[in-house]
């Protein structure tokens, strides 16, 4: 009988480890290349352009929000899917424009002050993040109501944490660059956002008039992408050249423009 | 849900073969009652689970409490949204782990047959190790292979539930006779065998909707296939069972709602794929594709336990059954004090 009940114990003890294993162990910063050099202000240039769709926009779906009255009573107007966001003159938003490959080896020093992610009328805001290895990133939620927020980063390490109302902000810092990294609440399975964390500072995202800028870029030929949501989903809704080679001369503003064709 | 111990004494007496006549309610039950009907009423509360979990896995929910085993902040959180799919099934959970220790104790203490204690051991076992991989689930945030046990232990600790029914209904202790069976293969391992393939058809099913599968260059293929294989191999049970012993009432019906089921499930998947492609396009979960995928995940558990209740039943009608398995002779009932041999050779 004692030999059953130790084996008993046992069983449980070994699923309580199972539970107790699951906190990942932090992974450590990521072992930077040693910068060679600073980026000159007085030579570097800019990149600057607008990102259009072309064709008619996607209709998007309107988001029903009745799974949690409170959220309904904290938007007073319909509310739709944000996959694809068009302003004035078909100006594509939300689309993360970066240089993708070229550049040299300078150190780029994250940013001291944090991203933030808001929770807001059980939405994300933005919709698109974007930030530094190594910058702080902030999670606020200005919603009166507990929402969960899940990471699930591959490169970094994922993440999902509760903020009830009036909760602390949660700051996290993703020590390595990794793209497009999905953020969804279960409680609210309609909220989602994307991650991107690179390792230097040039990338921008377009706001509603679909513009972008990128400063500070050091002289030279690059390759710069545009992603847009809508183009990785399956199936897409948007297709497009996504890539294009920009040459940059010294202390000069390059200016080039995307476009993303409606399916 | 399948039928109980009476409703199967009612369709032996249907049959043209009696395998049952003279004893039913009149051999005494080596199971005490109230354990049978516990585990019943246990079986049924897992049913309810596996519903609660089906919805919690179309509904995206189950990282919606960060924290388990209670929710951050509290232990009755907020249930809406996500919560109340999650929050529900961790409270259907627990108590069904409750029953299941019940259930376990009173095997333990009442039940005259060893094997039938340890397998009422073997289920609050899997129960426990379902809750540590649900924690799992949670804390470790939906890993495939995770999920994927997970699935696959509520299939097998549901099937334990339902042998544990049969086991302990008055019609697995009534006094029967081997029936002799001619041909081969034998009924008994084709019938294993097709219970063998739908559990591993189920975990191909969970693969595909945990999405190890889904984004890959395979997709659905796996299952599809696994789902031929499935309708092969019930229909060459069924096959055995109307040309070899078609006589035989409780063969007869179990195979009949074996492949009534299979049918259903058959038309559920199709749909159930149409809802999980369907679902991507989609902001949030659409109550119709909920209700087609979980409609799939539990009625696919019911084909398991039918698939596993007509193999046991073949294996008690047919024999051999294993010395251990059967009642202590010290506890058969004596002539004349209510019992009686059961005639199970065709008049």
């Amino acid at each position: 009988m004692k030999a059953r009940v130790l084996g008993l114990a046992a069983a449980i003890a070994l699923t309580m480890a199972v539970a107790g294993c699951s906190k990942k162990s932090e992974q450590p910063a990521e072992q930077s290349a040693a910068p060679a050099a600073t980026v000159n202000p007085a030579t570097a240039g800019t990149i600057t352009g607008t990102v259009k769709l072309v064709g008619t926009a996607p209709r998007m779906p309107l988001i029903k929000m009745g799974a949690d009255p409170a959220c309904e009573k904290n938007n007073t107007g319909p509310v739709h899917s944000e996959e694809v966001v068009v302003g004035k003159d078909n100006a594509l938003a939300n689309v993360v424009v970066y240089i993708k490959s070229g550049l040299g080896n300078y150190s780029y020093p994250a940013p001291s002050e944090p991203v933030t992610l808001d929770q807001k009328g059980c939405m994300y805001h933005p919709h698109v993040i974007t930030l530094m290895a190594g910058q702080q990133f902030q999670v606020i939620n200005s919603d009166s109501l507990t929402h969960n927020i899940h990471v699930m980063s591959a490169d970094n390490r994922a993440w999902n944490e509760s903020q009830p109302q009036s909760a602390a902000p949660i700051t996290k810092t993703f020590p390595r660059p990794e793209m497009a990294i999905p953020v969804k609440c279960n409680i609210h399975p309609w909220m989602k956002a994307y991650i991107f964390v690179f390792a230097n500072p040039y990338y921008s995202t377009t706001g509603d008039d679909g513009a972008f800028t990128i400063k500070n870029v050091p002289p030279g030929t690059y390759t710069v992408e545009a992603w847009a949501e809508a183009a990785e989903a399956q199936p897409p809704l948007l297709s497009g050249t996504a890539e294009q080679q920009v040459t940059v001369a010294p202390s000069a503003t390059k200016s080039v423009n995307f476009t993303f064709q409606a399916k | 849900m399948l039928p109980t111990a009476g409703v199967w004494g009612i369709i032996h007496r249907e049959g043209k073969r009696d395998v049952t006549e003279g004893q039913g309610s009149d051999v005494a039950a080596r199971s005490p009652k109230g354990l049978h009907r516990f585990a019943v009423f246990t079986t049924a509360c897992t049913f309810v689970l596996l519903i609660a979990g089906a919805l919690v896995t179309s509904n995206d929910a189950g990282l919606s409490v960060s924290t388990w085993p209670f929710a951050p902040n509290g232990i009755l959180p907020r249930m809406v949204g996500g919560v109340l799919y999650e929050y529900s099934h961790r409270m259907i959970a627990g108590f069904v782990g409750l029953a299941t220790i019940v259930l376990a104790a009173w095997a333990w203490r009442r039940e005259s047959r060893a094997w039938v204690r340890w397998l009422a051991m073997a289920a609050l076992l899997l129960v426990v190790a379902q809750a540590g991989l649900g924690a799992a689930n949670v804390l470790l945030y939906l890993p495939a292979p995770v999920t994927m046990a997970h699935s696959a232990l509520a299939q097998l600790f549901f099937c334990t539930l339902v042998a544990l029914c049969l086991f302990t209904g008055k019609w697995w202790q009534s006094d029967l006779e081997p029936l002799g069976e001619e041909g081969r293969p034998a009924l008994r391992a084709v019938a294993g065998a097709t219970a063998a393939v739908i559990f591993l058809q189920i975990i191909l099913g969970a693969a595909f909707r945990g999405a190890a599968f889904r984004h890959n260059a395979v997709g659905v293929l796996p299952h599809v296939f696994g789902a031929g294989v499935v309708t092969a191999m019930v229909a060459w049970t069924a096959a055995i069972v109307f040309t070899r012993h078609g006589d035989v009432a409780p063969l007869r019906r179990a195979v009949k709602l074996l492949m009534a089921l299979l049918a259903a499930q058959l038309a559920l998947g199709i749909a159930a794929y149409w809802a999980v492609l369907y679902q991507e396009q989609l902001p949030q979960p659409y109550p119709l594709p909920v209700v087609l995928t979980v409609a799939h995940v539990v009625n696919g558990a019911l084909v398991l336990a039918a698939s596993v209740w007509l193999a046991l039943a073949a294996f008690r009608l047919f024999g051999p059954v294993p010395e251990w398995a059967m009642v202590p002779a010290a506890l058969k009932p004596r002539p004349g004090r209510g019992g009686q041999t059961a005639s199970v050779r065709p008049s």
